[in-house]
């Protein structure tokens, strides 16, 4: 595999490793939230930080980075308000996320359709040292971040309105979790590109739920199956020459394949645990 | 010592004010059981004291500290309604009962041998140390009441705050769910919480509380159970059940009580 003698591979595989671990470390907790989209909709905002990022002569990844934790911010006080028009505020964020990245990258010297389709699918020659030395940085706090915190994170996923009664600082974990989610969009931008991101922090979860039965088993074998798709798909993308945000997704989403069709096996087979026993309905009669 | 004072206490929602005029204290080591119809803010009340619920005039203490301010919230158990919502990935019955602890064990201590061992006694207490390993998911809608009632078990706190525990369970767990409580309230704990029927809860229950429109309609030592109801080992569950309903809807509003 003479590909990873290349510096440039090295280091796109280095980083897609850390987005690997990192993504579905965190998509665990959207999940169970049952806020799966919401690395997308922040990955729509992020394109406008790249835009932001290219006009100013900035690093794009570091613009994006702020303008993206600055729109999950928004969302999550939409989120904790909980009003009906939240939904619709969310829409008009993301769709003026992306349309605003779109206007500003053209606006920007580096005004190529190349430069655009860089950040929305990614790319894996143009993680430059510097792009690296920032996803590693990020990645392992983001990672630190939702290891310690597991069982207060856990808790507010679960519960919220628990969590609360529990003394925990629900206000505080919740902007944590927007930031964290918002840096690894941006972090992974450069790999797996803005489109495909959310799929980096979801589909894991989703394959490793077909065959565990715990919340904490579900995050180890989510960040296993990340870290080998992303992988496999910065080396199968460099042999055969394909989009390397997209060849992950695509080995992710086999994965899912595979572990329910394993899982449905699993439970298939003789002597494995029966179903619960279920209780009789409520027979206290009266009034 | 007064564990819960509320005085003169409104809250409501989004320009709805559904208590307006609340007054009730709960000293350490009460029962008090809250009655009322479907609606009447049984919840709302003991959401808002709980701070789940803005305050919107009067007050509510907590182990004689305004609410605002207190945050010894290792002191106090609290069992929701139902489930919360966020069920996305499975957990195990194990798993949620361990966000109990996270009270006493505040943010960052990982969970330890004496946690573990609070885990077990709770699921032991409630009959379900055997579902430990267990996605609650599979559990019954009694099983999983249960569960949540583990989960504020095994905090150890001196005051349980329970929303309807018995909705949905049959006889037997409700059985197992009185002995679960009455050795809480045998420490010296004490309890707040929400019922449609005292049912085999009744012996336990020191004090009884109605909310009608907003207010406290009734307040009073629940109905005596006919002489040899209170004989121990009798069993709960047989035809005398009408007529315990009937004594409490003597006093009770009974528009819209739950008929199952
Ligand atoms: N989150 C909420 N937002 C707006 N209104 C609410 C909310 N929760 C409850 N209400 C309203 O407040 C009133 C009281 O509700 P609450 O849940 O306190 O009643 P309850 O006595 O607990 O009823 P139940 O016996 O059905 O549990 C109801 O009219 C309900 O519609
Ligand atoms: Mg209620």
């Amino acid at each position: 595999m003479d590909l990873l003698t290349y510096p440039f591979m090295l280091r796109a595989l280095a980083g897609a490793l850390i987005i690997g671990l990192a993504a579905p470390a965190l998509g665990v907790y959207l999940v169970q939230r049952r806020l799966s989209l919401i690395g997308d909709g922040i990955g729509h905002v992020a394109l406008t930080g790249v835009g932001v990022g290219l006009l100013t002569h900035q690093s794009p990844v570091l613009t994006a980075v702020l303008v993206s934790v600055f729109g999950a911010i928004a969302v999550e006080l939409v989120r904790e308000r909980g009003r009906t028009s939240g939904d619709l505020a969310l829409a008009l964020l993301f769709y003026g996320g992306i349309a605003g990245g779109v206007v500003l990258v053209g606006l920007s010297d580096d005004a190529s359709n190349a430069s655009l389709m860089q950040y929305l699918f990614g790319s894996l020659i143009t993680t430059s040292p510097t792009d690296i030395a920032v996803i590693a940085v990020l990645g392992a706090a983001v990672l630190a971040a939702m290891l310690v915190f597991r069982p207060a994170l856990f808790a507010l996923c679960n519960d919220e309105e628990y969590a609360r009664v529990s003394g925990l600082p629900v206000r505080t974990l919740n902007l944590l979790l927007a930031v964290t989610t918002a840096v690894t969009v941006t972090i992974a931008m450069r790999t797996v590109g803005l489109l495909l991101v959310s799929a980096l922090m979801v589909v894991p979860v989703a394959a490793a739920q077909q065959l565990t039965r715990g919340f904490r088993s579900t995050m180890a074998v989510a960040m296993l199956i990340g870290i080998c798709a992303a992988g496999a798909g910065v080396v199968v993308s460099g042999e055969i020459d394909t989009a390397p945000g997209a060849t992950t997704v695509l080995l992710a989403i086999a994965a899912f394949l595979l572990a329910t069709g394993a899982g449905a096996l699993w439970h298939r087979r003789p002597g494995s645990p029966s179903p619960a026993p279920v209780e009789p309905p409520d027979v206290v009669l009266h009034g | 010592m007064t564990v819960i004072e509320v005085n003169h206490l409104a809250a409501g929602y989004d320009g709805r004010e559904i208590l307006r005029d609340v007054t009730l204290s709960v000293a350490a080591g009460d029962v008090v059981a809250v009655l009322g119809a479907n609606g009447s803010g049984k919840s709302t009340l003991i959401r808002t004291i709980l701070g789940l619920v803005p305050i919107r005039r009067g007050e509510v203490e907590l182990f004689g500290t305004p609410q605002r301010r207190f945050r010894r919230w290792e002191r106090v158990g609290y069992v929701p309604q139902r489930l919360g919502a966020g069920s996305g990935v499975p957990a195990t019955v194990g798993e949620v009962v361990s966000s109990g602890r996270l009270a006493r064990r505040g943010l960052f201590r990982p969970p330890g041998a004496a946690d573990r061992a609070a885990v077990h006694q709770a699921l032991e207490a409630v009959g379900l140390l055997d579902r430990i390993g267990d996605p609650v998911s599979t559990l019954s809608g009694g099983q999983q009441q249960r569960t949540l009632i583990a989960r504020a078990l095994a905090g150890r706190p001196d005051l349980l705050v329970l929303d309807e525990p018995t909705a949905g369970v049959d006889a037997a767990s409700q059985e197992a769910f009185a002995g679960a409580l009455t050795a809480f309230a045998a420490d010296g704990g004490t309890i707040l919480l929400v019922l449609h029927e005292l049912g085999p809860l009744r012996p336990l229950i020191g004090r009884a509380v109605v909310v009608h429109e907003g207010r406290i309609a009734h307040q009073g030592v629940p109905p005596e159970p006919a002489g040899h109801h209170a004989e121990p080992g009798h069993d709960h569950v047989h035809p005398h059940a009408d007529a315990e309903q009937a004594g409490i809807c003597e006093w009770a509003p009974t528009d819209g009580m739950k008929a199952y």
